[in-house]
């Protein structure tokens, strides 16, 4: 059930980025593009999300646990460090180079499988490192 | 008008997403995180299957309907791979990307997300704006 429901979640997740075309990196870089020819229509991709993300946390907190979990496991930390300000800027920079983030970058070794092959491997390879590197630490 | 309809109902479908995953089981939806825990955690199983549904899902619209922009064409690999590194690494020093930073985050007003957003935005659009 569990598996079942995770993999629909995808599914629709994904359905979701193709439908607003977050998976066309040419569509997000016009979004980005504010000073040039700016594409809005993101916004609304990320306005529409929020908005019905939020009905979902006041349900959420209404409830005392989910339906099929024991428990939320919602992040809780609310201290801004320096890791925090330094990864989102190393990820706006590498966003903004290709207009590829995480999930459209999956999409793309299907839809455009030469673009999305260089950029998949080396964003494996980016946290990859950041693993090791932290694996090594808690040891 | 009209070209509003795809972003706000693509925008809508991934909110019903994420809020029907905090719903069930209790988490939050970030690429990235899901990503990273499918290739270095030992619970892999649910992980991968959520990142095999996004590819399917994420492609499968494509194919069937018309984009109204082209994808690019291929762009020089020393681009891509300078920017799969930087994402990859970007998103993991800094918990999340646009789906959990920018998504979920947001919907519940985490300072952290908020922030991270914010800077997250302004680096990409300061990027765009040296490179094009």
């Amino acid at each position: 059930m569990r598996a079942l429901i995770t993999f629909i979640t995808g599914l629709a997740f994904g359905l979701g980025l193709a439908v607003s075309e977050m998976t066309n990196p040419a569509v997000v870089l016009g979004f980005l593009d504010i000073f040039g020819d700016w594409n809005p229509s993101l916004i609304f991709v990320m306005g529409g999300a929020v908005l019905v993300g939020m009905v979902g946390y006041l349900i959420r907190s209404k409830r005392e646990k989910p339906w099929l979990a024991d428990k939320w496991y919602i992040p809780t930390r609310r201290d801004i460090d320096h890791n925090l300000v330094i990864g989102a800027s190393l990820f706006g920079i590498g966003w903004g180079l290709s207009g590829y983030c995480p999930g459209p970058g999956l999409t793309a070794l299907v839809n455009n499988p030469s673009e999305g092959a260089y950029f998949m491997a080396a964003l494996v390879a980016g946290s990859a490192l950041f693993h090791f590197q932290n694996h090594r630490k808690s040891n | 008008m009209e070209s509003l309809v795809n972003p706000l109902s693509g925008g809508i479908i991934i909110g019903l997403t994420a809020a029907a995953y905090l719903l069930l089981t209790g988490k939050v939806i970030g690429i990235s995180g899901i990503l990273a825990q499918a290739l270095f955690s030992k619970d892999r199983y649910l992980p991968f299957l959520f990142i095999l549904g996004l590819i399917i899902g994420g492609s499968a619209y494509g194919v069937l309907t018309q984009q109204t922009v082209p994808f690019p064409e291929m762009r020089s690999p020393i681009l891509l791979i300078i920017s799969g590194l930087l994402v990859g690494y970007g998103t993991r020093l800094g918990s999340g990307c646009t789906s959990g930073h920018g998504v979920c985050g947001i919907s519940r007003l985490s300072p952290r997300s908020l922030v991270a957003t914010g800077i997250f935005m302004t680096m990409a659009i300061l990027t765009v704006f040296i490179t094009k």
